[in-house]
């Protein structure tokens, strides 16, 4: 424990209910004046819970806030900000339509006796763009900019408040490598300034390299706190999930089938920008039984990729082939009545009905094989539901739950479901693990293998390295719209990040 | 399997919630509930209100706002909006007014009489092409259905009012020595006393509930409108389907216009105007929700029937029209009230179900963003 005079804020005993679940069970948790104190924790475990406490955003159950030893109530944001406290949240709060000095001074105008000082507001915000190493100008639309910039002018708006104690719910998601480097040079600038940090992320090696304090929160309670100089990933992640942490192993005992899957050559335009290739000429093939992962960094291609196999996107050049047939041409229905399915990236988005149950959900993608006649057979309908629900361990009240009900790695296994039951001889998943916690990770994985074993041809995408080196046979890396280089199973985490391009660190 | 303990213990309160709970009983059936009120207030107030044909009669006025509703239902719950409906309904009443009169080939010199039957296909096919104009509008050329029905609701109007000039289309009645009488049997006649009109409505409701309820197609519906993406990346024919929906609407204004036009035994070319807001507000106070994805026939036909025997039982007792446009407004923005509860209610009952979302103070997180962390998983 540091001395009283260098903790800049002290929560104490902080509980928060929601009806009957506790999100958070008595936590003591403190922010070091002009340190970088990194959260750590699965989804689930509270960390956002907590930062929303911090901030203002909601207040706690029971327990008390000390701000330089003095116990303080933050009745809401405006509140927390007028005593310093700032949040970058994790989901972006712009207004797309508004151009970007607007945004950053949104609500916060600064007035002239006649109206907005317009002039000064830009000229602080060249200021913050400069700091940031940043070439985005003041009177752009935010809808203009891609979503890295986006987070850039979130942080930006942050900056601006001047705040002494600064909280980041995961700033790096949609940024660049060397985006990062300039956020974590912007980081030390502060924290030398006097400004304290709280840092949340789910990239742990990032996270490790940029923090001084380390605090583990799990189910809602601290497990482990520590100087960041004595610990390292693995003793985050011990703490993290408190069990080891397996993503099991290729399948074996078995040899792989024909070529279920070529990729022949494609190239997907960037929609916004139709000179460019954001799938670059790219070839690759997937045979019966064979797990791939395939790694990037933000904006390799590799969603794009994915989705133009899926049929989501039309592809500018090259054929997919599968089972030697050419399925180019074909719908995404054709696709999945061809026995290939696509798990997306952003399961609200894109994977969820919200308004519909858990079976009607699952059942969705291969409904067509329970009409009979005109009518859909219930029975057989239930029958699936309730055989998928068991096989895939969704933990839900039952099939008529509604979808909304579950957690975030049983929707997932949700949505891997629907696919599964339209009996596809190909899978791919976009970042499959994306939101969901370890332990569940860990079943979805199985699941894929086991299905592997069977001979279903599975692809998926990550940005965890760590999730290359569980079930794939193979690794490709995707950097540029383009694949750089394959690994076999035994490849080393220092040698993928190296290729895709991502700063590794000594 | 570290999520097992805490999604099934989070799932009890829930179950519990929902075993009983006067206040959710009465939100939930709240259209059946207002529908109770107002039948029980006015048959107080007036000795005529509760007779049998009173509220046959009643029906036979609900039945052309329900028909128009079902269709409506459809468009909404597929995430749309139908405005042209009212016009429609005119449209498909004069051009059964036209045909009744006979259609005079002066090259042939000639005139022909269709058979009633012909008439009802051919006013029928002129809804649904209407439709199908709109759910191309929408689907093909990604037109916001508020604008490309709204344009519809104009043209479709105006040609109506150019087939006479604005004048009215008497006397649908046919005569015997043409072979075209019997247009008036669908608004006038009765089986086992109960007027054609309502038959219909019920036909109607029964066959959109089938469908939505049985059928691959309905399934289709509901998913995308509650998230068309989801449904495409899943092979729905999310753009078929979208077409389909302002077909059937297109297609029951239509009914309804030959129901009131059989009613009145004429045909006006302003007939139905402002009818699509009636619709609209009988599905909302039905429960749907305009977003897309949730609403039901049943709710959708409880909604018609409480604005219809509201306002009939206003005339009833004696209430300046004027008045009855007040307490019709009233009741539309209380059911939408409520709507509002109702799934905001949802949305707690969900969390507390199985791991709680922290309630977003935004409303729902911006579907671009990450996906929100739950607080327990």
């Amino acid at each position: 424990m540091s001395s009283t005079d260098s903790v800049v804020l002290r929560a104490r005993d902080i509980v928060k209910t929601y009806g009957a679940t506790r999100a958070l069970k008595g936590v003591n948790f403190d922010i070091h004046r002009g340190k970088v104190t990194t959260l750590f924790g699965e989804n689930g475990a509270g960390k956002s819970t907590l930062m929303k406490i911090l901030s203002g955003v909601e207040r706690p159950t029971s327990g008390t806030i000390e701000l330089d030893g003095e116990i303080v109530e933050f009745a809401s944001t405006q509140d927390a900000a007028a005593r310093g406290i700032a949040i970058i949240h994790q989901e972006l709060s712009l207004a797309p339509n508004l151009n970007v000095r607007d945004n950053i001074f949104m609500g916060r105008e600064l007035r002239t006796r006649t109206g907005i000082d317009f002039a000064e507001e830009e000229r602080r915000v060249r200021a913050l763009m400069q700091g940031l190493e940043e070439d985005i100008d003041p009177l752009t639309p935010v809808a203009d900019l891609r979503l890295g910039q986006q987070q850039i002018v979130e942080i930006a708006r942050a900056l601006s408040i001047n705040s002494r104690i600064l909280i980041m719910d995961e700033p790096t998601s949609a940024l660049s490598a060397t985006e990062v480097e300039v956020l974590f040079r912007v980081i030390s600038d502060l924290t030398s300034a006097g400004v304290s940090i709280v840092y949340i992320s789910h990239h742990l090696e990032e996270a490790l390299q940029v923090t001084d304090f380390a605090v583990v929160l799990r189910d809602g309670s601290i497990t482990a706190t520590a100087n960041a100089a004595d610990i390292d990933l693995e003793w985050i992640v011990r703490n993290m999930v408190g069990s080891d942490y397996d993503l099991g192993e290729p399948p074996t005992g078995y040899a792989f089938g024909d070529v279920a899957l070529s990729i022949e050559h494609v190239s997907v335009a960037d929609p916004e920008n139709p000179e460019r290739f954001v799938v670059d000429d790219l070839s690759l093939q997937v045979r019966k039984g064979e797990v791939v992962c395939i790694y990037g960094l933000m904006g390799a291609g590799r969603t794009e990729l994915l989705e133009a196999v899926a049929g989501r996107v039309p592809i500018a050049g090259g054929r997919i082939v599968k089972d030697g047939v050419d399925i180019s041409g074909l719908s995404i229905a054709e696709r999945i009545d061809a026995g290939l399915g696509l798990v997306p990236e952003d399961r609200q988005r894109d994977g969820l009905v919200q308004t519909m149950s858990v079976g009607s959900n699952l059942s969705l993608a291969s409904i067509g094989a329970f009409v009979r006649g005109l009518f859909l057979s219930g029975g057989r309908e239930r029958e699936l539901v309730s055989t998928m629900v068991r096989s895939l361990q969704v933990k839900t009240a039952s099939g008529e739950a509604p979808i909304g009900s579950l957690s975030g790695g049983n929707q997932q296994k949700v949505v891997i479901g629907k696919i599964l039951a339209t009996d596809p001889d190909v899978i791919l998943l976009d970042e499959p693990s994306r939101g969901i916690d370890v332990g569940a990770k860990g079943e979805v994985f199985r699941l894929l293998a086991q299905r592997a074993a069977q001979g279903l041809a599975v692809v998926y995408s990550t940005s965890e390295v760590g999730e290359c080196l569980s079930i794939a046979h193979r690794i490709v890396v995707m950097r540029r719209g383009r694949i750089v280089v394959e690994f076999g199973s035994d490849a080393t985490k220092e040698a993928i990040m190296a290729a895709s391009g991502e700063a590794v660190v000594a | 399997m570290t999520t097992s303990a805490p999604g099934r213990n989070g799932s009890r309160p829930a179950m519990f919630a929902n075993g009983f709970n006067l206040g959710r009983l009465l939100l939930q059936g709240r259209a059946f509930f207002a529908l109770i009120a107002i039948i029980v207030v006015f048959s107080i107030l007036s000795p005529n209100y509760f007779t049998i044909a009173n509220l046959l009669t009643m029906s036979s006025h609900v039945a052309v706002y329900a028909i128009l509703s079902i269709g409506m239902l459809l468009v909404i719950l597929n995430g749309g909006i139908d405005l042209s409906v009212g016009s429609t309904l005119g449209i498909s009443g004069m051009v059964a007014g036209f045909l009744m009169q006979g259609v005079h080939l002066k090259l042939l010199g000639i005139s022909l009489y269709p058979a009633v039957w012909v008439v009802v296909i051919v006013s029928c096919a002129v809804g649904a092409l209407i439709g199908l104009v709109n759910g191309v509008l929408v689907a093909r050329f990604k037109v916001a259905p508020f604008v490309a029905t709204l344009g519809m609701l104009y043209v479709v109007r105006g040609l109506a009012l150019l087939m006479t000039n604005g004048l009215t289309y008497n006397d649908l009645g046919g005569k015997p020595e043409l072979g075209n009488t019997g247009f008036d049997w669908l608004g006038f006649n009765r089986i086992l006393d109960i007027p054609v009109g309502v038959l219909v409505m019920v036909v109607v409701a029964i066959v959109v509930s089938v469908v939505l309820n049985r059928t691959a197609f309905g399934r289709w519906l509901y998913a995308s409108g509650g998230n068309e993406r989801a449904a495409e990346l899943s092979g729905v024919p999310v753009r078929r389907v979208k077409i389909w929906v302002y077909v059937v609407s297109g297609l029951c204004a239509a009914i309804a216009g030959l129901i009131l036009s059989s009613e009145l035994t004429s045909a006006g070319p302003t007939a139905g105007n402002s009818y699509e807001l009636t619709a609209i507000a009988a599905v909302v106070i039905g429960g749907a929700a305009l977003t897309g994805g949730r609403g039901t026939v049943r709710g959708t036909l409880l909604g018609a029937f409480v604005i219809g025997f509201l306002s009939d039982g206003l005339v009833i007792i004696g209430v300046s029209a004027y008045w009855q446009t007040v307490f019709t407004g009233a009741v539309i923005v209380l059911a939408v009230l409520l709507n509002a509860v109702q799934y905001r209610g949802r949305r707690k009952a969900a969390a507390t179900g199985g791991g709680p979302q922290t309630p977003s103070r935004e409303g729902t997180p911006a579907a671009a963003g990450p996906v929100p962390e739950k607080t327990a998983a």
